[in-house]
């Protein structure tokens, strides 16, 4: 039956109106193009997180997937002002061309993660939330300075916890574990290194 | 400013203080973010930040700056890049950092270049030999590091150099490393993934890696293989089910744990996986029932991370091979997050419902009120994703509120994305439900004003090819065109100016073919208002050559109105336009050209279009040999150019044509590219070069130009399917009674009621086709619309497709079985029937006689078992005349028993039908009476009744082979409903023979109701209690308070209620009131009925799922019929 179908099909379609026919096979280029900017994967993947004060200043950036830096700059425009737009009883999550905008307030800062229309919206909550738990243990406490001021702690950290958009270790301790390790590295390697450098500055 | 930041500036010094080491080398950033926070322009903060970059930029440039110091300064660009400022001149100095510092200004080094170069950027080039110089470290930090940015950023093509060195990482002993080389494969394996294929086994390693971390991190690997293909790793069911288990049942470290709950991320994961292992696969899905059990079980802490597993294991319990306790739960479960307080849950509640009722349509039912709420919700997530939920539910009954929802919402939304998304689905929907014509069209053309010019091209395309290619009655198609051509003229005589491009180019194509179908209006009118939009500026040139060429197509006859224009548009810029005037004016100064080129209302699939342009080989040959290179498609010839331009750098093994505009132009079969035009626009190049030159060999043009001349490019339509369903003008029985139930009810207009009045007209109809939900899949709604079956369209209409194939499968049945039937007739009532029950005259005499009893007509086979004959067949020497009468002629023991009127079924000059409902305890017996009559004996006669929702006794004994003229035979059906249905259909037909070998066929139907099914259920108040307490479905509506007859409401109410539907009044306590029945000897469903203001908040318990809403669906009915 379905055979029969499509063989009569393929006998009858025809493209008649020449001008029409460029055009859609123009916006469908343009179309795809379009698309391919922020959906390369279909996956469940994170596409990006933005960390960013109520007055919508960019605390911090992380972009897993690639993008020029126009795009970039547009994005977080839009979406911050979107988020900052949302009044505190609204549901954490937006929709936001074919994306989810998953987003949190701690304190003066908001978290926010875009994910997926198909991803579960609570899970990256709880992801943004334990985010929140490692850079908290890791600062003790953390507030805004701490990140504004130690910015590429916090993305090391960020680093070993989700890793090309997808979480890699969901244990607090072997995180940190990892961040720490390579600090005292840092340390170990800092002491001798200014003590010459004052050395030769003197 | 941030006032936190500037009440805390004060403290900075402590801050500074307590970071030793790392304080004196960010010195220099921490002044900068200071300065930047005590700015109060951002003109200020500009220049600020020019002379830090200049200051940055001289400092990269000194070779005396040291590495120590270009850590500091790459931090600094960091931050600059952040703040939105160009460094992309640090870019090379990131590199070089991570080459050549130690592993401190490697750590900086790596994290700047992550954060600079997205994956593509050139620079990364030089990244690779540092990568692979630090995979090959013995330091632990440095390995780390280099697979860490190999899993964010690196370029495709140098994949096969690291990948040797990664995929030893795999067997590293430290756990963090083999867990970022998983992660790396698993990037490899999304960019390229035929070079990671050999790996395949140590894929399989890592799952089974000591380490809990290394193992979840592999799932991201298999999410993603069995996505793919979730056939070759069945196997693996069983080890992933083993690992839910452990990890649902605590084994896991305690670090694992997030909130008290056993590593979420893991679980999720592995419900993901199984659920697509599980889907439509039974006897895998059977392997994982028991640990989703214990996964619903588990997860009842109040947390959000508790409600992200719960919703991906509905998800998972809904997708795979269904099993009803788990959907039960499951259900339930949704309702904890539908109901919530918590706006979070209650967004991923409408999600999850708006997952299920693609299986499950009635679970909608249940939740209603919270529906209508989150309809008029002030958060746009919350209506936007309700919208979504009712589109899935939309059928024919409550297509026009739920398009008028999504209207209301759309004219106040400006988000570009979401009007694209949700105009599409409008128009969906209108297409597959339209009630009538000038809803569709008035519809249709809200779409195409709200949708402007973001409207995705195949929305006017689908809209012109259903008025194009119309459905088998013509005056119908007609009518729908006429009625168009009626609402664009009106349209277009208002100011059209604002109207978007899309809408004008669908008018002008409509007025073009169709506006000489209305025959009050002067064509020269139309003429005029084509003419007029063509002057406005605003009309883009591509709608100006839509408008020309519908001006083309009715120019005949008229061609002083013509020719002015055509002259000056013959000089315009546009070559496309100036094409069309020049033709325009040509065929109006020749008629018979025009008549020939576009013959008026040719039939639509008489057309054939040779779409591999043979009859040009002769050209082509020609060309050839007079020396012209050859075609190459597009993709071929950018193929050779990249090759000639640059290395190739990608892998043999995988080089793509890269080209996809080829494609779209040679498959003429897309539906997006539909010809929108007729006639000449089209071909108008072959034509003019036609008339031009006569170089042009027109030999093998078959039938593009034939011997009638022109023909004009209309599709040889797929001829219908011989099954495609009839257009349907007349609503199935049980639809109609639903859409009368929601004009009645008069009510006081509190919110409340409106929003009852908005749920009824809202969930109309989800009930009724309730043959579904332990089986999992929905039945199909029968197509709404006069459309043929798109075979070719993706998506949205791969169910109208099916729908058809599924209804020629049906009515090849129903060809079938005439002598099954004889064969039925020895068989043992208590014997299975497995058999579809209607004889060709019965499929024939039906879809004639009725549209309503469709699904009744389809003879599906009835599973069950339970099939309970009573034949018993009396005759009776005189014709009765009234129904009292024929009742007499029941059976002695049946005579007893409460019943309805007789009503006559159906009759012809030598029978008549007529039945009676009877009400048993533990059945409905259907008792149809068989009157002869004439005055000669009519033989061999044979009942024959189906009922696709009920189970049915079938037909033996229901013959009698002698029926004396103006006599009477009695026989009766028991009839059991185990589903509850609103209502249900039944159809049959008689067979006789008038004279010997002559068989006639007399075909019935009729329709019961769940009313009839319902017996009243006597129980004590207090078993009423212990009932009330295990029963787990309930539904909760206000009803209408009868308080007409003057005594008290409650009680008049609760009588009227016990008239229509029989049920057993319990106990009336104060403004309470306890009720109870059950669906014959089965479910029981308990009502519990409080005065409310004016009117009766009733709230219904049963154990059974649709019941309730059944149930209150009659009383609905019963109340308003009072």
């Amino acid at each position: 039956m379905r055979g029969h179908d499509s063989n009569d099909l393929g006998k009858g379609r025809c493209i008649v109106h020449v001008t029409g026919l460029l055009t859609s096979a123009f916006t469908a280029i343009s179309h795809k193009a379009h698309a391919q900017g922020i959906e390369c994967n279909i996956n469940f993947k994170m596409q990006f997180m933005l960390l960013f004060s109520r007055q919508g200043k960019l605390r911090l950036q992380k972009w897993y997937v690639p993008l020029s830096d126009t795009q970039k700059k547009k994005i977080s425009r839009e979406v911050i002002q979107m988020v900052l737009a949302r009044k505190p009883k609204m549901c954490s999550f937006l929709e936001w061309r074919d994306l989810k905008i998953v987003y949190k307030r701690y304190a003066s800062l908001y978290f926010c993660c875009a994910v997926e229309d198909q991803e579960n919206e609570l899970i990256t909550l709880e992801i943004i939330h334990r985010y929140v738990e490692l850079l908290d243990k890791y600062f003790g406490s953390v507030c805004e300075l701490d990140i504004i001021f130690n910015f590429e702690k916090a993305y090391y950290i960020l680093d070993e916890f989700i890793l090309g958009g997808e979480a890699q270790e969901t244990s607090k301790k072997n995180v940190l574990k990892a961040i720490e390790q390579a600090d005292m590295l840092q340390e170990e390697a800092e002491t001798p290194r200014s003590v010459l450098e004052e050395i030769g500055l003197t | 400013m941030s006032d936190v930041v500037e009440k805390t500036l004060s403290a900075l010094p402590g801050l500074f203080d307590s970071q030793t080491g790392a304080a004196k080398i960010t010195n220099r950033l921490k002044q900068l973010i200071k300065s930047i926070t005590e700015l109060t322009s951002k003109h200020e903060e500009e220049n600020l930040m020019k002379q830090e970059l200049c200051a940055m930029k001289e400092q990269v440039s000194s070779p005396n700056t040291s590495m120590r110091q270009m850590r500091e300064v790459m931090v600094r660009a960091m931050y600059c890049e952040m703040l939105g400022y160009d460094a992309s001149f640090t870019y090379i100095h990131a590199i070089k950092l991570a080459q050549q510092g130690g592993v401190l200004e490697k750590r900086v080094g790596y994290l700047a270049v992550s954060l600079f170069l997205s994956e593509g950027h050139e620079l990364l080039l030089l990244l690779v030999n540092t990568v692979l110089k630090d995979l090959q470290s013995t330091n632990l930090i440095e390995a780390c590091m280099a697979l860490t940015v190999v899993a964010q950023v690196f370029p495709k093509d140098m994949i096969p150099a690291v990948l040797p060195l990664v995929e030893d990482k795999l067997s590293h002993p430290k756990e963090i490393i083999r867990r970022k080389a998983v992660l790396a494969l698993y990037k490899f394996y999304l960019f390229a993934p035929n070079q990671v294929q050999h790996i395949h086994a140590k894929f399989r390693k890592a799952l089974c890696d000591k380490d809990p971390g290394v193992m979840t991190a592999s799932l991201h690997i298999y999410l993603q293989l069995i996505r793919e293909s979730p056939d070759a790793y069945k196997d693996l069911t069983s080890s992933f089910v083993a690992i839910l288990k452990q990890v649902v049942g605590g084994k896991l470290p305690m670090d694992f744990h997030y909130h008290n709950v056993p590593a979420p991320w893991l679980q999720i994961q592995l419900l993901r996986i199984l659920s697509l292992l599980g889907r439509e696969d039974q006897s895998t899905s059977e392997l994982m029932y028991e640990v989703l059990d214990e996964s619903l079980r588990r997860a009842e802490m109040n947390h959000n991370i508790t409600y992200a597993i719960l919703y991906e294991c509905v998800k998972a319990v809904y997708t795979i091979h269904p099993k009803a306790d788990l959907l039960e739960k499951a259900a339930r479960c949704i309702g904890n997050f539908v109901l919530s307080p918590k706006i979070n849950l209650k967004y991923l509640g409408l999600k999850a419902l708006t997952y299920v009722v693609q299986h499950d349509a009635k679970l909608a039912l249940q939740h209603q009120m919270t529906i209508i709420e989150c309809l008029d919700h002030s958060d746009f997530t919350i209506k936007r994703e309700t919208l979504e939920l009712l589109f899935r539910i939309t059928n024919a009954q409550n297509v026009t509120v739920i398009v008028e929802k999504m209207l209301d919402f759309l004219r106040g939304c400006s988000d570009e994305h979401t009007i694209i998304h949700l105009v599409g689905k409008v128009a969906e929907l209108a297409e597959k439900f339209a009630p009538d014509n000038s809803w569709f069209i008035q519809t249709m053309s809200d779409v195409f004003s709200i949708g402007g010019d973001l409207l995705q091209q195949d929305v006017p395309n689908n809209f012109l090819r259903l008025l194009a290619e119309g459905s088998e009655s013509k005056e119908e198609d007609d009518e729908l065109r006429l009625y168009a051509v009626d609402s664009y003229l009106t349209v277009l005589k208002e100011d059209a100016s604002q109207l978007p491009q899309h809408f004008l180019q669908v008018m002008s194509w409509v007025l073009g073919e169709y506006s000489h179908l209305q025959e009050c209006v002067d064509q020269r009118e139309v003429i005029r208002l084509l003419t007029k939009l063509l002057d406005q500026r605003s009309v883009s040139s591509e709608t100006r050559v839509w408008i020309l060429s519908a001006l083309t197509k009715i120019s005949e006859g008229q061609t002083d109105l013509i020719l002015d224009l055509a002259e000056s548009l013959s000089s315009s810029q546009d070559t496309v336009l100036r094409q069309q005037a020049l033709e325009l004016r040509h065929l109006s100064q020749d008629s018979q050209l025009h008549g020939w080129v576009l013959p008026r209302g040719a039939p639509w699939d008489s057309m054939e279009v040779d779409s591999s342009l043979s009859f040009l080989d002769g050209f082509v040959s020609e060309a050839l040999a007079a020396g012209a290179a050859p075609y190459k498609p597009p993709h071929q010839r950018q193929e050779e150019l990249s090759e000639e331009r640059a290395l190739n750098l990608e892998p043999y093994s995988f080089s793509l044509p890269v080209s996809f505009s080829s494609c779209s132009m040679t498959d003429r079969q897309s539906p997006t590219l539909l010809s929108v035009s007729s006639g000449l626009s089209g071909n108008s190049t072959e034509l003019s070069q036609k008339e031009s030159s006569s170089t042009l060999i027109l030999e093998g043009v078959k039938r593009v130009w034939g011997k009638d001349g022109y023909l004009p490019q209309k599709e040889t339509a797929a001829t219908a399917p011989p099954v495609d369903e009839p257009s349907v003008a007349v609503h199935p029985s049980g639809q109609q009674e639903a859409a009368e139930r929601k004009e009645p009810q008069p009510e006081p207009s509190t919110q409340n009621l409106d929003k009852q009045q908005l749920a009824s007209s809202l969930f109309v109809g989800l009930g009724a086709q309730s043959s579904i939900s332990l089986l999992g899949k929905s039945e199909a709604p029968p197509p709404r619309f006069r459309k043929k079956p798109r075979p070719h369209e993706s998506s949205s209409s791969s169910g109208t497709s099916e729908r058809s194939s599924d209804s020629s499968s049906r009515s090849s049945h129903s060809t079938t079985d005439s002598f099954l039937y004889g064969s039925l007739l020895e068989e043992e009532p208590a014997t299975s029937i497995s058999t579809p029950k209607s004889t060709t005259a019965n499929g024939l005499g039906q879809s004639k006689h009725t549209e309503g009893d469709r699904r009744a007509n389809t003879s599906q086979i009835l599973g069950s078992d339970m099939v309970i004959v009573r034949p018993n067949t009396i005759q009776d020497k005189h014709p009765p005349s009234a129904s009292s009468d024929l009742i007499a002629l029941l059976p002695p023991e049946l005579k007893d028993l409460p019943h309805s009127d007789v009503v006559s079924l159906t009759s012809d000059p030598s029978l008549s039908l007529a039945s009676c409902r009877m009400f048993r305890d533990e059945a409905l017996l259907l008792v149809i009476f068989i009157c002869n009559s004439t005055e000669t004996v009519i033989k061999d006669v044979a009942v024959q009744l189906t009922c696709e929702e009920l189970e049915t006794a079938s037909l033996r004994g229901n013959v009698v082979d002698c029926l004396e003229g103006k006599s009477t035979s009695v026989c009766h059906y028991a009839l059991l409903m185990d589903e509850p249905h609103t209502s249900v259909s039944f159809s049959g037909t008689v067979s006789y023979q008038t004279q010997p070998g002559h068989t006639n066929t007399l075909p019935f139907s009729g329709t019961l109701s769940t009313a009839d099914f319902i017996r009243p259920l006597v129980v004590t108040t207090e078993e009423y209690g212990k009932l009330w307490l295990s029963l787990s479905h309930d539904v909760k509506q206000n009803l209408k308070l009868l308080t007409d007859a003057g005594g008290d409401p409650l009680r008049t109410t609760l009588d009227a209620l016990k008239d229509a539907l029989q049920l057993h009044v319990v106990d009336i306590i104060g403004s309470e009131g306890i009720v109870a029945c059950r669906l014959l000897s089965g479910a029981p469903c308990l009502l519990h009925c409080r005065v409310n203001g004016a009117a009766l908040a009733m709230w219904l318990r049963s154990p059974h799922p649709a019941l309730p809403d059944c149930i209150l669906y009659h009383c609905q009915r019963a109340l308003a019929e009072h």
